[in-house]
């Protein structure tokens, strides 16, 4: 095992604040149309103050986090935990680090530890990737 | 308090197409910019088949079931207090605009914390291709309130 201070992580991905359309926008495109989400008579009748951004969106914000980084194909595993709800306005920021780089399978596997914050760095989503750092030749790609 | 005699309980598989038009969609939503999630041909030239299927868009063709409430029905689910817990995925090939998915969800899990005040439910999925070849495997852990102002 090495530690991953020497190869470069992930660079920090800032999002825009999250709006009303965002979320719309997001439930169409994942069917994801629990109406907590989208609708502010549903979630205020639920005893929210408003509604409130899917998790998977935030999710989704981590996989634009890691494709910047590497490509996909060299994701192996990818799990987070929703840890609070990311409410309207909320100014998201991805990052993470190589927590260690170990050997699998002939492969070099980093464990990068993934966390979506507010902006007041309050952790909304916190997780674990592990992708594989040297190219497989004529594997995985098809 | 949900019915634990559910553990095992397979829900009902259903099969989708990873259509070109929805992976746009997706990008749009999640401001993705990047050419090899919009385009074939950037696609292609970066040695995919066609346009990827991004990290967690397979939870998206989850939900494409054509009984998405299946679940929450099954278990009596409360939606207003109901929230993601957890949720991974495994990948052992990617998935490209064009492929037919299998999707194969069970209910592996049910359990308790805080005295109840809160029930977790695990649902894990297989995700095959046309040609049975295995895609990936999705777990989602949902959590249940069931009492005082949801958390």
């Amino acid at each position: 095992m090495s530690r991953g201070a020497d190869s470069p992580g992930p660079q920090p991905l800032r999002l825009a604040p999250i709006d009303r359309t965002m979320l719309a926008l997001y439930a169409g495109a994942s069917s994801d149309h629990n109406p907590v989400h989208i609708d502010s008579d549903f979630a205020r009748r639920a005893g929210l103050p408003d509604v409130f951004a899917h998790g998977m969106l935030s999710m989704a914000y981590l996989g634009r986090f890691l494709t910047d980084w590497i490509p996909q194909s060299r994701i192996r595993r990818f799990s987070v935990r929703f840890v609070s709800r990311v409410e309207l306005g909320a100014a998201l920021l991805c990052s993470g680090e190589i927590l260690d780089i170990n050997e699998h399978d002939g492969e070099r596997l980093a464990r990068v530890e993934v966390r979506v914050t507010g902006e007041a760095g309050e952790l909304k989503v916190i997780g674990e990737a592990c992708v594989a750092l040297a190219p497989v030749a004529g594997t995985r790609l098809r | 308090m949900l019915d634990r005699t559910l553990i095992g309980h397979c829900l009902t598989p259903h099969s989708v197409e990873v259509e070109k038009g929805r992976l746009r969609f997706f990008a749009k939503a999640t401001g993705q910019l990047d050419p090899v999630y919009l385009n074939e041909a950037a696609a292609r030239q970066a040695g995919y088949r066609n346009i990827p299927a991004p990290p967690t868009f397979l939870f998206c063709l989850e939900n494409d079931s054509p009984d998405p409430w299946e679940l929450q029905r099954l278990l009596g689910l409360d939606l207003g207090r109901l929230l993601h817990g957890e949720q991974s995925f495994v990948y052992h090939r990617i998935a490209c605009a064009g492929d037919v998915l299998t999707f194969e969800p069970r209910l592996s899990d049910i359990y308790s914390r805080r005295d109840g005040a809160l029930e977790f439910f695990v649902r894990e999925t297989r995700v095959t291709d046309a040609m049975g070849e295995h895609i990936a495997d999705l777990r989602c852990v949902g959590v249940q309130q069931h009492d005082g102002r949801p958390v």
